[in-house]
C-alpha cells in the first residue's frame, strides 16, 4: 500500500515536471539572438525604422511578445493586440470587415496587416501616425478599442510579478514606463517581415510560375504596380481608389487629418503581401473576396469621378485577365511568415 | 567589533563619494546653473485654477481649470557672439508647482545679451519615437492619432461658451507647415552685467485670448483643429514677459 502511494506520487511529480518544462522551456517558443537579428531581404530598400535607438535583444522581444498577446492592455482585460491582429491573417483580422474592440464596440476601419512595418513612413489608413514606436498608443487609448490609459497599463504591469521579472531581464532594472513598453512592442512587431512568398522565390529564380501566374504578374506590372510598387507592393502614397464613401461611416480619410480639400477620401495604398489571408478588403472591409476587388478596379472604379487617375486608367479586364491577376496575387502568400514560431503566442500550446 | 567595522566602511564610502564629487566640481567649475521661473498671471492677477473669475478682451467672464505647456531649446548668446544651447523640453503645468521652476544645466560665465526658446516641441522630438521624462506620452500632452505633441492646453468654463457645460478647451499643437504652432520667444539680456542666475518670466494667460485675435467664447469654445490652432498660437506668442533677471 505504502509502496503504491510512493509510486503514484513519483509518477505525478514526474508528469508535473515534464509538463512544467514543456510549458516554460518549450524550445519552440525560445527566442535566441539569431531570432532577433534584423535581416533586410534581398531587393528591399533601406527601412525607415532601423532599431538603432532600440537595440534588438531576445529578452526585449519576448517582453514585447507577451504584451502583444496580453488582454491586460485593455481596460476590462477583454482584448489584446492579437484579438484583432491574428498571426494566420498576417496580423490582420480575418473575416472581419470592421473590428470589435472593448465592450463589443465596432470600429470604423478594417484592420491592416502587420507586416514589413519598418518600411512604412506612416501608419493607419490615413497616415496620421508617423512614429512607428508610438503607434500602439492608438489602440490602447481608443475608447472603442482598448479604452485604457498608458498610466493604468503601467500600474497594472508594476503590480504583476511576472512582468516585473521580464522588465528586469530585458532592461536590467525594474523600471516600467511607456518608453520601455512601446519599444518592446516595436521590437516584436518590427521584426514581422515577410519576404519568402512564391513571388520572392520566383524573383530569385528558386521557383517557377505557371503561365497564368506569369501573365498575371505581367498584367499587374502594367495595371497595378505604379501604386502597389514592388517589392513592398505599396508606394506609401494616399489615393482615392474609386470606392464610394459609406455614408454610415463618413470616413474622410486623410482629409480629416490635414484639413486640406484634395486629401478628402484619400487612403493609404496598402501593401499586398499575404493578401490571400487578409480578407475582407478595402479601408472599410467592404469587399469579401479578392475577385470583388479585381471586379471593382476593372469596372466600378473606372466610372468614379473622384478616383485617382492611375486607378481610372486601369480599364476593363477580360475574364481571363482577371483569373490570371488573381493567380498572381495568390503567389504573394508567405507561409514561412504566417507560421513563423517567433510570432506565436507562447500561452497557446501548438 | 562588528559596529566599528561597519562605521569604518561607511566612512570610507563617504570619503570616496566626497572626493568624487569634489573632483567633478573642480573639473566643471566653469559655469553656474540657471533657473527660470514661470509665474502665471491673468492680466495683473496671479492665476488661480477653478476659483477665480476673469474677463477676456470682449468682457466675457471665465474661469481656468487647466493650463500647461511645453518650452524647449533654450539658447543664450553672449556679447562675444558665442552661443550656448541647452536642448530638451520642459512641461510647465500650473497644477504642479514644482514644474514652474526649471533648472537649466550649467552655462559658462559670460556676458549674455540674449536668450530665446520655443513654445512647443521641435519637429525632431515630435518624430523621435517613444521618449521618457517631459516627453513621455503618459503626460497626456500627445496626440496619438495624428502624431505629435500638444504644445499648450488651456481649459476652463465661460458662461458664453455654447459647448456642453459651458466649457472651453484649447489644445494647440502641430509642427508641420503651414499649420506650425511652434513660436520662438526672444528676450534681451543686454542689461545683465554678468552671468544670469535666476530668470523670472511672467506668463499672462490673457494674452492667449487677446492679440492679434480676440477670442469670443461663444464662437470658439473648442480648438483641436489645425487652422484655429495657428490663430491661438499667434496669440500665445506674446504671453511671456521678462520680469527680472538676478545677477
Amino acid at each position: 500500500m505504502k509502496n503504491k502511494i510512493v509510486y503514484t506520487l513519483f509518477i505525478l511529480i514526474a508528469v508535473f515536471a515534464l509538463c512544467n518544462s514543456f510549458v516554460i522551456e518549450n524550445p519552440y517558443f525560445k527566442i535566441s539572438k539569431k531570432d532577433v537579428k534584423l535581416k533586410i531581404p534581398k531587393g528591399f530598400p533601406k527601412p525607415n525604422y532601423n532599431f538603432k535607438k532600440n537595440k534588438l535583444s531576445p529578452d526585449i522581444f519576448v517582453l514585447g511578445r507577451k504584451l502583444f498577446y496580453d488582454n491586460l492592455l485593455s481596460k476590462d482585460h477583454s482584448v489584446s493586440c492579437a484579438s484583432c491582429h491574428q498571426r494566420i491573417a498576417a496580423f490582420a483580422h480575418i473575416d472581419h470587415k470592421l473590428s470589435h474592440g472593448i465592450y463589443a464596440k465596432i470600429g470604423t476601419r478594417n484592420v491592416p496587416a502587420l507586416q514589413n512595418l519598418i518600411w512604412k513612413d506612416a501608419y493607419m489608413w490615413d497616415g496620421g501616425v508617423t512614429s512607428f514606436e508610438m503607434q500602439p498608443i492608438n489602440p490602447i487609448t481608443s475608447p472603442i478599442e482598448m479604452d485604457e490609459s498608458l498610466a493604468n497599463v503601467i500600474l497594472k504591469l508594476q503590480a504583476n510579478k511576472e512582468y516585473v521579472k521580464l522588465f528586469k531581464k530585458a532592461y536590467k532594472d525594474t523600471l516600467i514606463n511607456s518608453e520601455r513598453i512601446l519599444k518592446a512592442l516595436a521590437q516584436f512587431t518590427g521584426l514581422m517581415i515577410t519576404a519568402n512568398s512564391r513571388y520572392d522565390k520566383y524573383m530569385q529564380k528558386k521557383d517557377t510560375f505557371s503561365l497564368a501566374e506569369k501573365n498575371g504578374l505581367q498584367l499587374f506590372r502594367t495595371k497595378c504596380a505604379s501604386c502597389h510598387k514592388e517589392p513592398l507592393f505599396t508606394d506609401n502614397s494616399y489615393r482615392n481608389n474609386g470606392i464610394k464613401m459609406d455614408s454610415s461611416l463618413n470616413d474622410f480619410g486623410r482629409g480629416r487629418l490635414t484639413e486640406i480639400e484634395k486629401d478628402y477620401q484619400l487612403f493609404k495604398v496598402p501593401g499586398l503581401r499575404n493578401i490571400e489571408m487578409t480578407y475582407p478588403y478595402m479601408h472599410d472591409g467592404r469587399f469579401k473576396k479578392l475577385k470583388d476587388v479585381i471586379e471593382h478596379y476593372s469596372n466600378t472604379a473606372n466610372h468614379s469621378e473622384k478616383a485617382d487617375t492611375l486607378v481610372s486608367r486601369i480599364g476593363s479586364l477580360s475574364a481571363q485577365q482577371k483569373k490570371e491577376l488573381l493567380s498572381f496575387l495568390l503567389t504573394l502568400t508567405d507561409k514561412e511568415f504566417l507560421y513563423d514560431r517567433r510570432f506565436a503566442d507562447p500561452a497557446m500550446l501548438q | 567589533m562588528k559596529t566599528t567595522l561597519h562605521i569604518s566602511i561607511c566612512v570610507a564610502i563617504l570619503w570616496v563619494a566626497m572626493s568624487f564629487t569634489g573632483d567633478l566640481k573642480s573639473k566643471k567649475n566653469n559655469g553656474s546653473p540657471v533657473s527660470i521661473s514661470f509665474e502665471h498671471f491673468v492680466g495683473n492677477e496671479i492665476l488661480k485654477l477653478d476659483s477665480a473669475n476673469y474677463k477676456n478682451a470682449l468682457g466675457q467672464t471665465f474661469t481656468i481649470s487647466k493650463f500647461k505647456y511645453y518650452v524647449s531649446n533654450f539658447h543664450f548668446k553672449n556679447s562675444a557672439g558665442k552661443d550656448v544651447t541647452i536642448g530638451g523640453s520642459f512641461l510647465i503645468n500650473e497644477d504642479e508647482e514644482e514644474t514652474k521652476k526649471i533648472l537649466l544645466a550649467k552655462i559658462p560665465e559670460g556676458n549674455y545679451t540674449s536668450m530665446d526658446f520655443i513654445i512647443g516641441v521641435d519637429s525632431l522630438h515630435n518624430c523621435s519615437g517613444a521618449q521618457s521624462g517631459a516627453l513621455d506620452p503618459v503626460n497626456a500632452m500627445y496626440w496619438a492619432w495624428n502624431t505629435g505633441y500638444i504644445f499648450l492646453k488651456l481649459e476652463g468654463q465661460a458662461a458664453t461658451s455654447l459647448s456642453p457645460g459651458h466649457f472651453f478647451e484649447y489644445h494647440i499643437g502641430g509642427y508641420k507647415q503651414p499649420t506650425n504652432c511652434i513660436r520662438k520667444i526672444s528676450f534681451d539680456l543686454s542689461k545683465s552685467e554678468s552671468i544670469t542666475k535666476e530668470i523670472k518670466i511672467k506668463v499672462n494667460v490673457l494674452e492667449i485670448l487677446k492679440t492679434p485675435s480676440a477670442i469670443d467664447f461663444s464662437k470658439l469654445s473648442s480648438v483641436t483643429d489645425l487652422k484655429n490652432a495657428t490663430v491661438i498660437a499667434d496669440n500665445y506668442k506674446d504671453m511671456f514677459e521678462l520680469i527680472s533677471d538676478e545677477k
